[in-house]
């Protein structure tokens, strides 16, 4: 297509010039256009504080991630020893980040493995009409409103070997704990993490099941069950179906949210024992501030970002395809 | 949108009534009752322990208090630290509300309602911030603002990087939301005379008020949990309520009662507002997810 020389090029950062490029009397509504350098302003200054929040804060610092990683760098002085690769050699040969690299799969794994049979089964359950439904809903949200700091410091008091209240309720049963106690003990710490995060986002997951559930019109039920379906036949033939969606893209929330695990570990366990529940992040916090290793934490960075985004890319591929995500064409289906 | 799903189960609720009122189910009381004290087990024995003593919890771990000390929640009400604390967590998570939603509205407008060359390129560039954990950024992140910026230990230090990173969903959120505004009021405020920026401020603003309440609740809840930027960007009185949780916990932790006390209260700001906006953040998330 050929452009006017009426039209605004050279403002910059793609968002110069008009659609259209050639000055004609259009239709009326697109002449509500008054002139193409003032709208090519308007857009910049409107664009502009996010754009330099944006650059400043997510774009500069992957950059300087990138940087530090190729180099070998304690935080003093400039950035001249240069070691190419090596930082990610090390990283890829360390059995600590491997660990870690595990860990955070395990976790995302398993998150879907419990999280998305039992947060579909509550929700089916809640959806039902039921007294006291809208409070049941709220307890269930409890966990995931409260940071995960706070959970965990709570969870860590509950854990602790011998005073805390779930060893004292394991042994009513006569159930023994570990003697380091469940987080002490490097073949439970991490399972039991598991459980902690179990508990903080089932919640998550029913409340957005049941958010979906409500988008399944309630004439569809009835009809099926004038047809003579059972409550199971209608949740298995009529709900579900119509729910995945909104599974697809919680699993895709909790497999991003996995990817990044800190806060819980680190207060629960900080990576141990035996950097049983080490994961990425703290791994690359640990590098980056207690030991000022940067050039180590940003190959772990990067490493972190390429892992999430292949599997992301994959997720979008193989699963979220199935979901149209062409606007126009999702809006007509609802 | 977001408030269409919210108000949808409204008018389906008298035909549900009548066909789902069933005979009482034991089974489904019996799950229900198990995923209550699930939930709900573990924070209200936080909030019963701070109300034992600690040799009461040690002698008994799986107690009612008795008697009931109250003790322990007025030391900590006592306790300076705790309303720092909670002012700098409230700081922080307004600003970065605030700047999140001024900086996301004001891009997100011509985002949504001007036709230029290389807007949904720019768009675009927003999305793929979704895809930056924050975690990878964080350590230069740490040394850009504390050494370039000498931001450190300031409440925008913090707020600022909080709000970019909330951007990119927020862009996400708004835009559908501003182009579902009809371009009719546009065209009649532009026949009476009024330039886009008017409209912005006159027409935009206050039609986007859901859309900007559902981010800015999104925004706000994110802040206020935050850890790992403000574990390596705060110290001492400018720690925010969940560094000082974290902080007492291990600085007094013998004093299992008084920890419990501590994090209880600190559940309290957060509890009220945040199951008084649950609709709001439910909508927020389950309307990101659809796009």
């Amino acid at each position: 297509m050929m452009t006017s020389p009426t039209t605004v090029e050279s403002t910059g950062a793609g968002v110069a010039a008009a659609g259209r490029s050639e000055q004609r009397p259009a239709s009326p509504a697109r002449t509500r256009r008054p002139r193409d350098w003032r709208m090519a302003l308007e857009v910049i200054g409107f664009t502009a504080p996010a754009l330099v929040l944006f650059f400043m804060f997510i774009v500069w610092p992957m950059i300087r991630a990138v940087e530090f990683s190729f180099f070998r760098w304690k935080g003093f002085g400039p950035l001249v020893d240069f070691v190419g690769l090596k930082n990610y050699v090390s990283v890829l040969t360390n059995d600590v980040f491997i660990g870690a690299l595990l860990n955070n799969l395990f976790v995302v794994v398993m998150s879907i493995v419990i999280q998305l049979p039992v947060g579909i089964a509550v929700a089916l359950l809640l959806n039902r009409k039921m007294r006291f439904q809208g409070i049941l809903r709220m307890i269930v949200f409890v966990p995931y409103v409260l940071a995960e700091v706070i959970a965990g410091v709570v969870w860590f008091q509950l854990l602790q070997p011998q005073y805390g209240v779930i060893d004292s309720i394991l042994g009513m049963v006569g159930i023994q704990g570990p003697e380091q106690g469940f987080l002490g003990d490097p073949k439970y710490a991490m399972w039991t993490v598991m459980v902690v995060l179990t508990w903080k986002y089932l919640g998550l997951a029913i409340i957005l099941f049941l958010a979906g559930l409500q988008g399944v019109p309630a004439e569809l039920d009835e009809a099926a069950q004038i047809d003579g379906a059972t409550w199971w036949q209608t949740q298995r033939y009529v709900t579900l179906p119509l729910l995945g969606p909104t599974l697809r893209t919680w699993g895709f929330l909790s497999m991003v949210g996995s990817l990044q695990l800190f806060d819980m570990v680190w207060i629960l366990t900080k990576g141990g024992p035996a950097n049983s529940t080490m994961t990425m992040a703290t791994f690359l916090i640990n590098e980056g501030t207690r030991r000022s290793n940067y050039g180590i934490a940003g190959a772990a960075s990067v490493i972190l970002f390429v892992v999430a985004l292949a599997l992301a890319l994959v997720y979008q591929r193989f699963i979220l395809r199935r979901d149209n995500p062409d606007y126009a064409d999702k809006a007509a289906r609802r | 949108m977001t408030t269409a799903t919210l108000t949808a189960p409204a008018h389906s609720e008298p035909t549900k009534t009548a066909s789902r009122r069933k005979r009482f189910n034991p089974l489904v009381g019996l799950v229900i009752l198990i995923v209550v004290g699930f939930s709900l087990g573990p924070v209200l024995y936080a909030i019963l322990g701070g109300f034992r003593t600690n040799a009461q919890l040690a002698a008994d771990p799986a107690g009612l208090p008795d008697p009931w000390v109250w003790d322990n929640y007025a030391r900590v009400l006592a306790d300076g630290r705790f309303w720092t604390y909670g002012l700098n967590s409230l700081a922080i998570a307004l600003l970065t509300t605030a700047l999140v939603v001024v900086c996301g509205l004001m891009a997100a407008y011509p985002l949504s309602r001007y036709r230029f060359r290389g807007r949904e390129a720019l768009y675009m560039v927003f999305v793929l911030g979704l895809l930056f954990p924050a975690t990878v950024a964080v350590i230069p992140l740490f040394i850009i603002i504390s050494r370039d910026l000498s931001m450190s230990n300031t409440w925008f230090g913090v707020a600022l990087p909080q709000a970019a990173f909330a951007l990119p969903m927020t862009i996400v959120i708004l835009r559908p939301f501003l182009q579902q505004i009809p371009a009719e009021i546009e065209e009649a405020a532009s026949i009476d005379g009024a330039g886009r920026i008017t409209v912005f401020w006159r027409m935009m603003l206050p039609l986007s008020g859901p859309g900007l309440v559902t981010v800015g609740v999104l925004a706000f809840v994110n802040s206020w949990n935050a850890y790992l930027l403000p574990l390596l960007l705060l110290q001492g009185d400018m720690r925010t309520l969940p560094l000082g949780v974290a902080d007492y916990s291990t600085q007094y932790s013998s004093d299992t009662a008084g920890v419990f006390a501590f994090t209880s209260l600190s559940m309290v700001p957060a509890m009220i507002f945040f199951l008084a906006m649950q609709r709001r953040i439910v909508g927020g998330l389950s309307g990101a997810v659809k796009g």
